[in-house]
Parts: C-alpha cells; sequence; structure tokens
C-alpha cells in the first residue's frame, strides 16, 4: 500500500496535569475511512485539533502527503488539503450559505487578493460553491444566512465548504450530531461515496454510522489509543468493550 | 432600486445640492460646512474598511489623518518658502501630489504600525493603536522644524489645475469628488473576493483560516488600505482649515472618526457620510449655544449604542445584506 495520507507519530498533549493526547500515533490511508471513536473527554476533538493547526501538539509529528506540517498554521495546512469540519459549527453568520462555500472556492484557487471584481456576478466562484451545497443537499437553502440555518445545515454546509476547498482528507468532528435520523442515514450514505474522492478521519458517536462506514476504527480513551482494528476486530476487543462499548457491543 | 442604495443616493445628493443653495443664497459658510462634512466622511469611510468590514477597531487612525495632514502642510510650506526637502527634493503646492505623499505617508505608517499591531486583537489592538498614535501626537508637538504644538500654516491653499481653491464651492466640489471616489473605492472592495475574505475573518476568523486564508496578511492590506484613505482627508483638511496642527493627530480625533461610523453605521457605505452630517450639524447647532454640546453627542451616541444599532443608515434601511 502506499504511504498514508495523513500519519501521526507519538502526538503528546497535555493541559496542566490533564493527559489530553498520550503518546497517539494512527494514520489515515487513501481511500479509507477511518472512524476515531472514544468517551466523552477522551481526547477526540483536541487531537482533531493539532492535525488541522489550531492547536499545538507539545511533541511528536504530524505528516500530511508526506510532509511534516508541524511549522505550518492553520491556514496554510488548509491550503494543502486538510477539510475540516468542526464539533461546534464554525462559519460566517451573517454570510448565505453559498457564499460561505464560495470563499473556500476562492481559497483554493488562492485569489484573495483582488479588489474590485464583483464576486456575486463571478461565475467562477459562484458554480463550484452551488456544486457543492448540491452534493450535501443543500441546494435550496443556498441564499439563507448561516446564522439561520438548522443545526444540521450548519454541518451539512460546513462539509459542502470542505468539498469546495477540495481536500485531499477529511477531518471531521461528529458531522452526525444535531441531525435527525433521516439526517444521519443521508450523511451515511453521502460519506460512504466521499471516501473514493478523499479519506475521511471520523469522530463520531453514531454507532450505527460508526459500523456501517468504517474501513478501520481507533478507540482513545484517556488520550490513549486503546485499539485500531477493522469493524469485527473492534467489536470483538474485549479491553474495548470493557472500556468502551459496555454491554452493548 | 433597494432600500439601502436609495438611502445612499439621498444622503449623497443631499450633500452635494446644500453647498449650491448656500451659495445661491449668498451664504459661503455653509459650503465650507459641506466640505467639512465631506472630509470627515473620507476620513472615516477609510476608517470603515478596518472598522467596518475587518472588524478592527482601530484608536489610533488619527496618526494617517495627521500624517497626511502634515504631508500637505510640509509640502506646502517647503514650497512657499522655496526650500528643498529631503534629498533635495522640492516642496509642492499642488494638491494632486500631495495626496500622492499624504498615501504613501500614512500606508507606510501603517504597515509598520499593523504589522505589530494586528498581532493581538480586542482590547489589546484598541491599545496599541492608541499607543501608536500617540506616539506620533508626542513627536509632532516636540518637532519645532514645523511649528511644533503651535502647528503649521498653510498662506495660501494648495493648488488643483484649472480652478481656484481659494473659492469655497471649488474646494467643496474637489472634497466631494474625493468622497465619491472613496466610497466608490470602499463600495468595490467590499464586494470582491478580498472583501469577503476581509468580512469573513470579522464574523469567523477560524472560518476563514479553515478554508486556507491566512487572516493576518488580509488585515494588513486592509488596515493599509484604510489610512491610505484617512490619510488623503487629513491633507484634505489642512487645506480646508490651511492649517496643521498636532490636535489632528491627538486619540480625540481617532475617537470622532469611530464615532462617526458609529452613528451612521457600522460597515455600512454611506455611513460615514450620515455620520458625518449628524455630527457637522450638532457641532454647528448646538456648539454655538454651549461648550458642553459633546455632552449631548455622547447622549445621542449611547441611544444609537442601546436602541439602533445600525446607525442612521440602520434606521433608514433597515439590515445589512450580504447576498
Ligand atoms: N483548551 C483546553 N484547556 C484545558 N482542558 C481542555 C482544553 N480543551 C480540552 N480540554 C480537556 O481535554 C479533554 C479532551 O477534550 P476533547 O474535547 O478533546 O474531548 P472529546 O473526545 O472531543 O469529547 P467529546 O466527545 O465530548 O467531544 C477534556 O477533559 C477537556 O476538558
Ligand atoms: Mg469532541
Amino acid at each position: 500500500m502506499a504511504e498514508p495520507v495523513l500519519e501521526i507519530r507519538n502526538l503528546e498533549k497535555s493541559f496542566g496535569a490533564l493527559k489530553a493526547t498520550d503518546d497517539v500515533s494512527l494514520d489515515l490511508r487513501s481511500g479509507e475511512i477511518h472512524a476515531l471513536i472514544g468517551p466523552n473527554g477522551a481526547g477526540k476533538s483536541t487531537l482533531v485539533q493539532q492535525i488541522a493547526g489550531s492547536l499545538k501538539p507539545d511533541s511528536g509529528t504530524i505528516l500530511f502527503q508526506g510532509r511534516d506540517v508541524s511549522g505550518l498554521d492553520m491556514a496554510a495546512r488548509a491550503r494543502l488539503g486538510m477539510g475540516r469540519t468542526f464539533q461546534i459549527s464554525s462559519l460566517a453568520g451573517e454570510f448565505s450559505a453559498l457564499r460561505n462555500v464560495m470563499l473556500a472556492v476562492q481559497a483554493s484557487a488562492g485569489s484573495s487578493f483582488r479588489f474590485f471584481r464583483p464576486v456575486m456576478r463571478d461565475a467562477s466562484l459562484i458554480e463550484p460553491a452551488r456544486e457543492a451545497l448540491s452534493r450535501v443537499g443543500l441546494s435550496d437553502r443556498a441564499s439563507v444566512p448561516a446564522a439561520e440555518l438548522s443545526h444540521g445545515e450548519r454541518r451539512q454546509l460546513e462539509i459542502a465548504i470542505a468539498l469546495a476547498q477540495g481536500a485531499r482528507a477529511f477531518l471531521l468532528d461528529e458531522p452526525m450530531a444535531g441531525m435527525g435520523p433521516e439526517g444521519s442515514q443521508a450523511l451515511t450514505r453521502f460519506l460512504d461515496t466521499l471516501r473514493a474522492q478523499a479519506p475521511v478521519l471520523l469522530i463520531e458517536h453514531d454507532m450505527d454510522a460508526v459500523f456501517a462506514l468504517a474501513d478501520r476504527i481507533s478507540v482513545l480513551v484517556y488520550g490513549r489509543i486503546v485499539a485500531t482494528g477493522t469493524v469485527e476486530e473492534i467489536r470483538n476487543d474485549p479491553a474495548v468493550r470493557e472500556a468502551y462499548l459496555g454491554e452493548g457491543a | 432600486m433597494n432600500r439601502e442604495t436609495l438611502v445612499n443616493a439621498l444622503l449623497i445628493l443631499g450633500l452635494l445640492a446644500a453647498p449650491f443653495a448656500a451659495d445661491a443664497m449668498g451664504e459661503p459658510f455653509y459650503v465650507t460646512l459641506a466640505t467639512r462634512i465631506a472630509i470627515l466622511a473620507l476620513a472615516a469611510t477609510g476608517l470603515n474598511i478596518a472598522l467596518g468590514l475587518g472588524g478592527l477597531v482601530s484608536f489610533g487612525h488619527a496618526a494617517f489623518f495627521g500624517i497626511g495632514g502634515y504631508a500637505a502642510g510640509i509640502l506646502a510650506t517647503h514650497a512657499f518658502n522655496a526650500e528643498p526637502l529631503l534629498f533635495g527634493l522640492p516642496g509642492t503646492n499642488q494638491m494632486v501630489s500631495i495626496w500622492l505623499a499624504a498615501v504613501a505617508a500614512a500606508g507606510m505608517a501603517a504597515l509598520l504600525i499593523g504589522l505589530i499591531s494586528l498581532r493581538t486583537s480586542g482590547v489589546y489592538f484598541i491599545m496599541i493603536t492608541l499607543a501608536f498614535a500617540q506616539m506620533i501626537y508626542y513627536f509632532a508637538i516636540s518637532w519645532p522644524a514645523y511649528g511644533g504644538e503651535d502647528g503649521l500654516s498653510i498662506y495660501v491653499r494648495n493648488a488643483f489645475p484649472g480652478t481656484n481653491t481659494m473659492r469655497p464651492m471649488s474646494f467643496f466640489l474637489i472634497a466631494a469628488g474625493l468622497l465619491l471616489a472613496g466610497l466608490a473605492f470602499f463600495a468595490l472592495l467590499r464586494n470582491s473576493r478580498f472583501g469577503a475574505a476581509l468580512q469573513a475573518g470579522r464574523q469567523n476568523e477560524i472560518r476563514l483560516a479553515a478554508v486556507g486564508i491566512a487572516p493576518f496578511r488580509i488585515r494588513l492590506v486592509a488596515f493599509v488600505l484604510s489610512a491610505m484613505m484617512t490619510g488623503v482627508a487629513g491633507a484634505l483638511f489642512a487645506d480646508l482649515n490651511r492649517f496643521v496642527s498636532p490636535s489632528m493627530l491627538s486619540w480625540h480625533m481617532s475617537g470622532e472618526l469611530i464615532v462617526l461610523i458609529i452613528l451612521g453605521g457600522v460597515g455600512r457605505l454611506a455611513g460615514p457620510l450620515a455620520g458625518a452630517i449628524v455630527y457637522v450639524l450638532f457641532e454647528f447647532a448646538l456648539g454655538g449655544v454651549t461648550e458642553h454640546w459633546q455632552l449631548f453627542l455622547g447622549l445621542v451616541l449611547l441611544c444609537v449604542v442601546l436602541f439602533a444599532r445600525g446607525g442612521v443608515v440602520g434606521l433608514l434601511a433597515g439590515r445589512a445584506r450580504h447576498g
């Protein structure tokens, strides 16, 4: 197999006495959905923040497409192709859904220092943005300000933004949270097709979705990865059952 | 035409028409008042780029206003005395050259100030921009070559090809022309890709970075453009009063520019113009009656902040639309 798209080695992060990331090594391979599960407070979001560049690890390495990105800030990592969604949606609230996506198109074209041409008459921004919105099923909400979208719609919008960025890897932090069962099912179907475009690191509490989608699962408990394996392996791992899945699996 | 466009058009037409009426009635003083409005509106439109679009609450824009003013004063003085400036360069009494000098000087200062201050945000940014402006203020006070505390007089208003700038109406038209150009620039900028990134950074800088646009560079360029426009207004202001003094650089001036924007409508195209109209008319109407007119202005401001967040333009045209 070719080298992984994303490779994390021996990552450490402490908040005071709390070890939020404890010697984490993990990789994300081309074409896969790698689910990261674990109880509340296990350090899943903290890990994504370090990968995306919004939080600095204490030590360890992050390689993206074979390149050490430790010295790069969030924007630079995004330009390399990290497409990230947030556990708590983070959008330009006054802008319409369409304009939020157009911003990503503009960023991926590397063309933010243009001062005169109006964006709302710029088909090279609008067309790809509409395309991304339609892929996540938000076409009819294109002109609604992001702040007025429902929770679920905001999560879809964040995915559309990552699509429009031309992401080479998707880092999705609980994309199903706040969605009804129908929304979750639709999103599950969508993510299933997404891995063909770029691999997905999927943080999710919805176990139906995780078991349906994941090629591999890593289990994070108290900042440590206690197991990595296929769905079958994780279901049957006694340590995981005890630590996390409880009697449910 | 939507309501905001209509409000903008009325404000601009009102500003343009008033001096003609005043001129026809033989009241040149009102022409000067309108000129003052146009110049302050231009200065605040510059600040509106940083503050309104970018959310950068610069409490130091007096620095750029004053630098523009001193550019005019210093160049005019050298031209008047026929003394060469630095490196044997001559002074000039041509407005166009003076504007270019004001733009260059204000832009350079903003680049240096922005490189440092834009690494901070919130209250720290406010305080650092204030501190830089105060440094320049004290420098001007202690610099005897150009009048120090007493300021610098411009004996003859600087020249513009094809017109007598000493005629109030001519000078008004020059100031109004620059204001219109400034407003057009602001409108284009706001709707452009750069404007999209700048405004997204104000709404949510994490989002901006997450799509791959580094907020710092966007803001730095915005800060410089903003300062340049305020600098040109400063040069005009010096020509209006035919006098420059350190007071143009003081924190009162920075505060006044912020007040204009809040009164008129933050981030709105005609916000600074509406604010300048209210401010100057208030000053004119109450300034003669009581020294404490600013107290009343403060009350108006308080009402705007509490009850009419969008300022005058927000009141007349409703909430801003982003498409
Ligand atoms: N900036 C911070 N300062 C101090 N502690 C923090 C900080 N961010 C996170 N933590 C702590 O680190 C631990 C891991 O938090 P994190 O948000 O990564 O968990 P999570 O696995 O994403 O949980 P959830 O499933 O609830 O989203 C928690 O105990 C949290 O309180
Ligand atoms: Mg989390």
